[in-house]
């Protein structure tokens, strides 16, 4: 397994005070906290954070981790020196409430797994007989798994007791069906697919939070689309009937006669089909094409000719 | 996909117009109901209905599960967690906008 550098994780010297150490890790917690961070791979980094502050912030963690010495690189290989954890003792003692499950095997080799039965998030202590705990994931859709349903395969990682009474990590992959209508931010409940409960105890429930992959013409705000529809200077000046792509399929629409560059026209019900659907917003975008022959001069020439337009009277042009 | 045969399920979609009880939503976010009551009386959700019994819409529970793990991971208050939420939702609502202004002027 790989080594991990505890300071270095959170930018800090071996020699380090408890106080560095604490504000180090409040400031990278906010940097890549998954619900505050635009970071990339911010989740990852959240967890390694708070595995390294897990091990530094308990003194007792702290000696013992920096008896293995300096001399490893991060990443490099590791096994733990044998009796290296002599005359400490931390399992089960001591750990915060970060998620167990996220650490890494580095961590678990030398601390074990503390506090198996909390979980990211959920964090109460059940005994006994307990319903499972409440689990909570994001997935990634397109635009058009919300127009027409659709299946996603996920993937879970559950934390099971193996036969040896060792917490393992157990994968299971579901087909989960995509609700029509959804948007993003919303969840779906997935009921009994949570952590199993213990003793009499019914399983938790699967939440599921579904986010919009970018898409290459749409964007969204709740339930309304948004399309950007290119327009040539004839057709936003004279008026047209064009043919509009929608999540739904291509409609026909009218764009009236000396429309505004920008001018919003709303597609009633074409936007996300919730219960209650939403609007398509079609915004309208004049383009102007390069005149590159000498004929197509010839018509930009007549054209500025025809008007007597001064774009840039406002600005005392 | 790879003709393996996975377990199909079928959810409960949590929108705006979706009710729970205050039972159901302490049962979603796993916590007591003097604590949901906090929130409420924060002002950081609100009951879709507010004569008795209350009812919440969906969304709260995505709120209620932000400003919690918001509290947890990041020693902020709850007032603090809240103001961080709205906030967040302000930058989502404006990236949002910028991303799509930003496209249009590329094209």
């Amino acid at each position: 397994m790989e080594y991990k550098d505890y300071y270095k994780i959170l930018g800090l010297e071996r020699g380090a005070d408890q106080a560095e150490i604490k504000r180090a890790y409040r400031k990278l917690a906010r940097k890549y906290h998954p619900d505050v961070s635009s970071e990339e791979h911010g989740e990852e980094h959240f967890k390694e954070v708070n595995e390294a502050y897990e091990v530094l912030k308990d003194p007792e963690k702290r000696a013992a981790y920096d008896q293995l010495g300096a001399g490893y690189q991060s990443g490099q290989d590791f096994r733990p020196p044998p009796g290296w954890d002599e005359g400490f003792e931390f399992h089960g003692g001591g750990y915060t409430n970060a998620d167990p499950e996220a650490f890494s095997d580095f961590f678990e080799s030398l601390f074990g797994r503390g506090g198996f039965s909390q979980t990211y998030g959920g964090r109460q202590r059940h005994q006994y007989s307990a319903q499972g705990e409440n689990t909570y994931a994001r997935i990634a859709i397109d635009l058009e798994d919300s127009y027409r349903g659709g299946t996603r395969q996920i993937t879970l990682k559950h934390p099971t007791l193996g036969a040896n009474g060792r917490p393992q990590l157990r994968e299971r992959t579901l087909n989960v069906k995509i609700p029509k209508g959804i948007t993003g931010g919303q969840q779906i409940r997935l009921a009994g697919q949570g952590e199993p409960g213990m003793g009499s105890g019914g399983p938790g429930d699967l939440y599921l939070e579904i986010n919009f992959n970018p898409h290459a013409l749409y964007h969204t705000e709740g339930k309304t689309v948004f399309l950007d529809l290119p327009l040539a200077p004839w057709e936003i000046a004279l008026g047209a009937k064009i043919q509009v792509p929608t999540p739904d399929g291509p409609v026909k629409m009218t764009i009236p006669a000396n429309s505004a560059n920008g001018k919003k026209l709303r597609l009633k019900g074409r936007g996300i089909p919730a219960r209650q659907a939403g609007d398509m917003v079609v915004v309208l975008q004049t383009v102007t094409p390069p005149a590159s022959t000498d004929a197509q001069r010839e018509v930009y020439r007549r054209f500025g000719e025809a008007f007597e337009f001064n774009p840039r009277k406002t600005i005392g042009g | 996909m790879s003709g393996e045969k996975f377990e199909q399920v079928v959810g409960v979609l949590l929108d705006e117009e979706s009710e729970m009880s205050l039972s159901e939503l302490c049962r979603a976010c796993g916590m007591s109901a003097e604590r949901i009551m906090t929130l409420v009386e924060e002002g950081i959700i609100e009951p879709s209905r507010t004569g008795a019994p209350w009812r919440f819409s969906g969304v709260c529970v995505r709120r209620v599960r932000r400003v919690y793990t918001l509290e947890q991971d990041l020693g902020v208050n709850l007032a603090g967690a809240a103001l961080a939420i709205e906030l967040l939702e302000e930058i989502e609502r404006l990236q949002a906008h910028l991303t799509r202004l930003e496209e249009r002027h590329k094209g």
